[in-house]
């Protein structure tokens, strides 16, 4: 028997057990999210794809789908909910794209863009978070760090490493690496870890390469996110 | 400086493990040990823990930083942290705080530069019946007085070890002001667990259901229910865990529970372990209330020695359970049950995705049934009782009672129990509230009630709560608990979604710009906007009722908001002659052009 | 003929590339000049500003002097726009609120490389810095904003022509960019 729920008016099928997230994907309907990446369990923390079902709003990378159900992928009510989310994501952190390596190629910037954000809105809060450049390989930059934990869990799940944690609580809530002193060139992070290349914005970044390809020709510069999707399946081009 | 040596961190952690238990999850409680011992956490403790939990050092040092009462700085030899809820502020904490630190020649918030002493702040200590308190090296200090501070400076002073200071400055009142059905009779001779054992676990199930029992720690989830399913979970292990961390300011009926009533309770999750077949449980005491863990401790070991605890209960074989008192360590968010899950397995206490729930997949996710303190109680009584003994209180979709923790405003603090169905204005004259302008109901997450709210009722289908009641009269000003709830919950969020961690904060700062006498009209539109975002998007209760406060002052007290205002239109959201005041410094200048005027140039209209 | 919409522009803390965008929109400034005329702008060297219909302002605030000609535009100018990434959120000069203010002066007047004769200028006549770089919507209400370093000068005409033309400003997808 077909399972079937209503996206936006649409009739999609589902397995049950799946999440709305996974069913949308499955139709190729592009639902915003920061924090989710079907490669690792669903985490639900950045409340970017929320999403409207009766009158409440969920998170659809977290919420299985039941028969009937009716989801709202894109009313005004739940637009807005994505747009002030992003611009605290975007007040919180120090997200000065022009001088990011990562610009054009960024899931944080691809997904505001797609909202339509045009500003943070917000009072930014500058938190003063050093970069830590301690590697050979890949810098860490702090301020660009949205918590979405993406590298914690592919480097105790896939890696099986452990080398990222989040410390802290509240807005203090900070991620930390694994070695004595702290910093990521003490630990046993490697250019071949997963959790290398997880990251969706430029928080975690390669060395010795910069700006290969200019600004304005990048991935989320020529077509929306909801059309190329997440960085996951443009590695060749971004790492 | 004479630290401790790293043989005797080391020394101190092995004899913990050995004590503890060795596996990932007993993290927090050596952490606990650890920071009691040494009035900190060295880094040496940190390694030796790493290196023996097969934990990381990160999530050791992440556990640190996440529990308010872990530190990886030391302390100070005397620890104390004032407790900061609205209503030790009624009762005048802070006046209390400043006159501390003057006479120990310090700063509100420091340690003093000898190491003897730290002063500081924390989250409601669940003693707003006997305020101000503060804890000293976790140890409740209540009913602070100008004379009590006076002494204490002096004590702190001399270095007198806490055990020798007077013993009525840790005395802890139950001020038990009306008794009902459950709390009129606190003696229990293991009745309900015999009955159990009498006649099998199927008439049990039957009356809690009978009942209509709902899980008191504010959800309502009907009990029998919550216990069937684990009930029926499949094979393998399941818990029993007892919710202890009572942290929503303003509440405090638990500590009394759990004073004077803890057989009952312990009854209560022992025959919760017989239903759904349970080995282990634990009390997940707050870090507050440490001062009662050797009082559980010995009923838990009476309990044991009457055969009412531990294997073969009442020397039915195969009726094995034993119950652990695992501490917290200052975290509101752990009074959330996955939240307290993680705690208990050791981590920090960010909250679990659901479903699955507890019931489901909890502690070692494995099916746990969490139930509040007074749920358990009842419980007990109601096996013991039955289900229409209970059933004969309250209301349709409430049955029994609720017992309440009144404070603030009143002749007569301290813990209430009255029906289901109760009108609030009975509380208020039964305790002796007068001029009362608002009753804050269910904590600093609840809702703000007025006057024209005071026939209404203490049950689910009206009023639910978990049993909060801080009153104010019409002395006080209402933006001060706002200003107080505000702080708290920016304290208070996990930090795991981005709308409470950033929204709490930018809550925070706007309450703060209205406290300063610089916000504008604008600025109210922000409160209610994010306070909006914060109760649809976040992902627990606590980020979704954290702007309640906001919202419902707004609407219930505007003049509160608007009387402070600076302009209708639109302020700076920092103080711009503020923000150069470095540059001054640095410059050594102060002529008119180093400062930028308060009110910008007038609007052509008014200069004309 | 109607009336032209009066306009001015200021650049605060920033580079100016948000005005040399707005030039780029070549030919079209003939189109533009149809409808608009300069108050104080860089671009016609008034130096005062009168009341005006629209004011578009590029850079963040950083120091003494932009928090006064930013309070000015706010006050003569119906329409306030922030234009470009340091007007918008702070932009590249936020980088040094990574820093105490004493910090980066030192390392500018002191301590840096190739310094001669080292100090930190007191003269009356230089702005003081404030501790930090702030986004425009700090200090005044702002009625639109448009992202970019700079935002391109198609970005600009869009806004400006839907907006003249008194229509909802719809930026096509390419249109928006941060950096």
């Amino acid at each position: 028997m077909s399972h079937s729920f209503t996206l936006d008016g649409r009739e999609l099928p589902f397995v049950p057990g799946q999440t709305i997230m996974a069913a949308a994907q499955a139709a190729g309907v592009y639902i915003p999210h920061l924090c989710h990446n079907p490669d690792y369990a669903p985490h639900g923390s950045c409340r970017v794809c929320l999403v409207g079902v009766g009158r409440r709003q969920v998170s659809a990378c977290t919420t299985p789908v039941t028969e009937g159900m009716e989801v709202d992928n894109n009313s005004e009510a739940v637009q807005d909910n994505r747009r002030a989310v992003l611009q605290m994501l975007f007040a919180e952190g120090n997200h000065i794209c022009p001088v990011c390596e990562r610009s054009g190629n960024c899931q944080l910037q691809a997904v505001a863009y797609y909202t339509g954000m045009l500003a943070p809105h917000y009072p930014p809060f500058f938190p003063r978070r050093p970069v830590d450049a301690s590697h050979p390989d890949f810098i860490i930059d702090f301020g660009r760090c949205i918590l979405c934990e993406l590298c914690v869990r592919a480097s105790r799940d896939h890696d099986g490493k452990r080398v990222f944690a989040i410390s802290g609580r509240g807005l203090a809530s900070h991620l930390v690496i694994d070695s004595e002193s702290g910093l990521l060139g003490d630990s046993c992070f490697a250019v071949t870890d997963r959790a290398a290349h997880v990251c969706p914005t430029g928080a975690i970044l390669p060395k010795h390469k910069g700006f290969e390809r200019p600004i304005g020709e990048r991935l989320y510069d020529r077509e929306p996110i909801s059309t190329v999707g997440d960085l996951r399946a443009h590695e060749d081009e971004v790492d | 400086m004479g630290g401790p040596s790293v043989p005797e961190i080391q020394g101190f952690v092995t004899e913990s493990l050995g004590r503890r238990g060795r596996a990932p999850e007993h993290l927090l409680q050596h952490l606990i040990g650890v920071q009691h011992r040494f009035g900190w956490v060295p880094p040496a403790a940190v390694e030796s823990l790493a290196a023996q939990l097969d934990v990381t050092r990160t999530q050791v040092r992440a556990a640190i930083a996440f529990y308010a009462f872990l530190h990886d700085r030391p302390r100070g030899d005397f620890d104390i942290l004032f407790s900061d809820n609205i209503t030790d502020r009624m009762l005048g904490n802070q006046r209390l705080l400043a006159l501390l630190a003057e006479q120990l020649g310090m700063g509100p918030d420091e340690t003093r530069a000898d190491g003897r002493v730290t002063l500081g702040l924390t989250s409601c200590t669940g003693m707003c019946d006997q305020g101000p308190a503060l804890l000293i090296n976790g140890r409740a200090v209540t009913a602070l007085t100008p004379q009590r501070v006076d002494r204490i400076a002096d004590l702190v002073g001399q270095g007198v070890a806490l055990d020798h200071w007077p013993g009525e400055y840790f005395r802890v009142e139950d001020n038990l002001r009306r008794r009902g059905l459950l709390l009129s009779n606190p003696v229990t001779d293991g009745a309900g667990l015999r009955k159990l054992v009498d006649l099998g676990v199927e008439p049990a199930l039957a009356d809690l259901d009978r009942s209509g029992l709902r899980g008191r720690g504010g959800a309502g989830f009907t009990t029998a229910l919550k216990w069937k399913f684990c009930r029926e979970a499949p094979e393998g292990d399941r818990y029993v865990v007892c919710n202890a961390d009572e942290g929503e300011p303003g509440t405090f009926k638990d500590r009394v529970l759990l004073t004077s009533y803890a057989d009952l309770v312990l009854e209560g999750m022992t025959i919760c372990a017989a239903v759904v077949g349970a080995r282990r449980g634990f009390i997940y005491l707050r870090g507050e209330y440490a001062y009662l863990l050797p009082h559980l401790e010995s009923v838990l070991a009476r309990r044991r020695a009457e055969g009412l605890l531990g294997e073969s209960i009442l020397g039915k074989a195969g009726f094995d359970f034993e119950v652990a008192v695992h501490l917290g360590a200052g975290a509101y968010i752990c009074g959330e049950e996955t939240a307290l899950i993680e705690s208990l397995e050791g981590r920090r206490g960010v909250t679990r995705k659901r479903a699955p729930y507890p019931v489901i997949a909890g502690y070692k996710d494995r099916p746990t049934v969490v139930n509040n303190v007074e749920t358990f109680l009842a419980a007990a009584r109601i096996v013991q009782w039955g289900g229409y003994w209970f059933r004969g209180e309250g209301t349709d979709q409430s049955a029994g009672s609720k017992i309440l923790s009144v404070s603030g405003d009143c002749a007569r603090p301290g813990i209430y129990e009255y029906p289901f169905g109760t009108p609030v204005h009975r509380v208020l004259t039964d305790c002796g509230a007068e001029r009362t302008q608002a009753l804050q109901i269910s904590g600093a997450s609840g809702t703000t009630l007025t006057p024209a709210d005071f026939d209404r009722i203490i049950a689910f289908e009206d009023l639910s709560t978990a049993g909060s009641f801080m009153i104010f009269d019409q002395s006080r000003d209402m933006f001060d608990m706002v200003q107080n709830f505000a702080a708290f919950f920016a304290h208070e969020s996990c930090g795991f979604c981005t709308p409470c961690r950033v929204g709490g904060s930018l809550l925070h700062n706007l309450v703060e710009k209205v406290a300063a006498g610089q916000a504008s009209e604008h600025d109210l539109g922000e409160l209610r906007q994010i306070g909006a975002v914060m109760r649809r998007a976040t992902y627990c209760g606590l980020g979704s009722s954290a702007p309640n406060h906001i919202l419902n002052t707004l609407d219930k007290f505007p003049d509160i908001y608007r009387r402070r205002l600076r302009s209708a239109e639109y302020t700076p959201s920092f103080d711009l002659d503020g923000a150069l005041a470095q540059a001054r410094a640095i410059a050594g200048r102060d002529d008119a052009r180093a400062h930028i005027p308060d009110t910008p140039p007038q609007p052509p209209e008014a200069a004309v | 003929m109607p009336e032209k919409v009066r306009v001015a522009t200021a650049s605060l803390c920033g580079c100016f590339g948000c005005h040399m965008s707005l030039l780029d929109i070549d030919e079209r400034i003939l189109q533009l000049v149809e409808l608009v005329s300069f108050d104080r702008t860089p671009l016609t060297d008034i130096k005062t500003i009168g009341e005006c219909d629209l004011g578009l302002i590029e850079g963040g605030v950083a120091n003494a002097e932009n928090v006064e000609v930013l309070r000015e535009f706010r006050h003569h100018c119906k329409l306030l726009v922030a234009v470009g990434a340091c007007a918008v959120n702070g932009g590249v000069p936020t980088m040094r609120n990574q820093f105490s203010l004493k910090a980066c002066l030192d390392e500018s007047y002191v301590s840096g490389v190739g310094i001669h004769n080292p100090g930190i200028p007191k003269d009356p006549e230089i702005p003081l810095l404030l501790n930090r770089v702030h986004p425009i919507h700090e200090v005044v209400k702002v009625d639109y904003f448009i992202p970019g370093c700079p935002p391109s000068a198609d970005t600009l005409w869009t806004f400006l022509t839907e907006l003249l033309a008194g229509q909802p400003i719809a930026f096509p997808y390419t249109q928006i960019h941060y950096d």
